[in-house]
């Protein structure tokens, strides 16, 4: 019944493998400067690298917004995301699992009578907002030092292109640890409360937790939506729908990577906090509206004149589109997992007790 | 990765030896002219046995670049472009060899007043060749100099058209030929040309695939 529950967060996992990794390898691979079956092996290693490394940080923000506390719950939950992601990429919407899932669990917050916290949520989507921007401003800077480069260091075509392959393969075995940190919470967050598995001792030396054990399927997840679906998706990014050369998708990955680990990375923000500087929210972010956000970015920098704004309106029209429409089907479907197939959605949550010392 | 690298760097040094090729081929082809302008035949033989050998080195190293590029996936971006510029330049050493190839087979009878004005051509085409070749260099590694060789190449082409059209008016005023003498002497005049028109025809694509590699 366990496994049964978590499905709907390997489903969700999937559909990111499937789709998300096509933002780190798309190009290399749709512009043939990388096999798929490599691209493939370096994004799943990765990803579940990252997912169960990193992943903490994330999953911790989701918690605070609102702790599923019961398994049947987290299903409904994830599933809520998962058709929302499902419906709108169907009706050509733009979508964010992260958005999705953050409105799936308002709407878990709404249907148990919990609060949402107000400051958690603003900071999430304050991150949303900010995501792009920050990997514009990353991608326009990259891209005009490695031009700075390129037109002084006299280097052979050939050279660049062998540079090129090997900063793709480094740049995306770095996003997809990024992606796999970032959006692992995205995918199997919901039911770090509930808590499906026990700990785990290996051999008698390791002790994995269930939170690892949780994080570890998630990554699986996305690793066999990598391998089984994402060449469709990696060869239309590759070769229709952004036409930008080699070496500038190099910078696209690294600037979402970089933005993606930063949102991530549990050691960045103590160090920053132990530097006294303001901490960086550990939030999940969409890769695909940081790769959007990274190609503007280039294009300004190289001289367009206008600005897509239909695409810009697509992505403010899912930071408020998505969550809501999410947070609708996962009231109605918690309801319905209740009410007609008898589940407990979730479990009356303990009062806040203060000690008196 | 590191077979990739070692096949890059092959391919790197073919495309180099390719254009040292090609280049040696129009010094020998200019060589040739001269040989047999001076009417000695021995040299100007070895010349010709020297750009047929020059022309097959070329033709095989241009296989080689292109099994190598396609064999590798290499510059998936620029490869129809390069390999595009690379057939075009070939058509220069072809053109070189076929020319003097005619001067074989068909020895033209050139007058001593006129040899001077076939020199003089012989040498601005090739001037054009070479140009055109230093620009595909720099379009593989320094791609903002390209554009420094190519006005040079427009220039050569231009200044081997006007000695061209000098050397037709010599030929059609000189009373000592035939007709048919000063249409054969016009038909070699417009085959020397004809390697300075190959030289912009590379270097017109030459631009617009540099125009690409900017974007």
């Amino acid at each position: 019944m366990t496994l049964f529950l978590f499905s709907s967060g390997l489903f969700l996992g999937w559909s990111l493998g499937a789709n998300d990794a096509a933002n780190i390898f798309g190009t290399a691979v749709g512009s043939r400067m990388l096999r798929f079956r490599t691209a493939a092996i370096i994004a799943s290693f990765f990803v579940v690298v990252g997912a169960v490394v990193g992943g903490s940080g994330t999953a911790e923000t989701l918690g605070r917004l609102g702790a599923v506390n019961a398994l049947a719950g987290s299903f409904t939950v994830a599933l809520a995301a998962g058709v929302t992601v499902f419906w709108m990429t169907r009706a050509s919407l733009p979508v964010s699992t992260s958005q999705a899932i953050v409105g799936a669990i308002i709407g878990w917050n709404l249907f148990s009578g919990s609060s949402t916290d107000g400051g958690t949520l603003g900071q999430i989507v304050a991150t949303w907002v900010i995501c792009p921007i920050i990997a514009g401003l990353l991608a326009a800077g990259l891209y005009l030092g490695l031009r700075f480069v390129l037109v002084r260091a006299h280097v052979h075509l050939l050279q660049i292109d062998w540079w090129t392959r090997a900063g793709l393969v480094l740049v995306g075995a770095f996003g997809a640890y990024s992606l796999g940190a970032n959006n692992i919470a995205n995918v199997v967050g919901v039911f770090v409360p509930a808590e499906p598995f026990g700990d785990l001792e290996l051999f008698g030396l390791i002790t994995v937790s269930g939170t690892q054990i949780v994080f570890f399927l998630g990554g699986l997840a996305i690793a066999v939506g990598i391998f089984t679906y994402s060449k469709k998706v990696m060869d239309t990014v590759g070769t229709s729908l952004i036409r930008i050369s080699p070496e500038a998708a190099l910078v696209v990955v690294l600037a979402q990577a970089i933005v993606l680990f930063v949102f991530a990375s549990e050691g960045l923000r103590q160090w920053l906090i132990a530097s006294g500087l303001p901490p960086i929210p550990l939030v999940p972010v969409s890769s695909s509206q940081a790769v959007v956000g990274a190609v503007i970015g280039i294009a300004l920098v190289r001289g367009a004149r206008e600005l897509d704004w239909k695409m810009l309106g697509g992505i403010a029209l899912g930071w408020v589109a998505t969550p809501l429409i999410a947070a609708l089907i996962s009231l109605t479907a918690l309801f319905i997992v209740q009410n007609v197939f008898d589940q407990t959605v979730c479990r009356p949550q303990a009062p806040l007790t203060v000690s008196v010392q | 990765m590191a077979i990739l690298f070692k096949a890059t760097r092959s391919l790197e040094n073919q495309i180099d030896e390719y254009l040292d090729t090609v280049s040696q081929g129009l010094i020998v082809f200019g060589e040739g002219v001269r040989h047999y302008l001076e009417r000695d035949s021995i040299r100007f033989e070895e010349r010709i046995k020297a750009i047929e050998r020059l022309e097959g080195m070329a033709d095989s190293l241009r296989r080689s670049i292109e099994g190598g590029l396609y064999g590798h996936s290499l510059i998936p971006e620029h490869r129809g472009d390069v390999l595009q510029l690379l057939e075009s330049i070939d058509d220069l050493i072809d053109m070189a060899k076929e020319t003097l190839n005619q001067f074989l087979v068909e020895q033209p009878f050139i007058p001593k007043p006129l040899t001077r004005h076939y020199t003089e051509l012989a040498q601005t085409s090739i001037q054009a060749g070479e140009a055109v070749i230093v620009a595909t260099r720099a379009f593989f590694k320094n791609l903002s100099a390209v554009k420094d060789h190519l006005h040079k190449v427009y220039f050569f082409e231009k200044e081997a058209d006007a000695i061209g059209n000098r050397l037709k008016l010599a030929v059609f005023q000189s009373d000592e030929l035939e007709l048919a003498q000063k249409m054969h002497l016009r038909y070699f005049a417009l085959h020397i040309d004809n390697i300075a028109d190959v030289a912009e025809e590379v270097a017109d694509r030459l631009t617009i695939f540099a125009i690409k590699r900017t974007l």
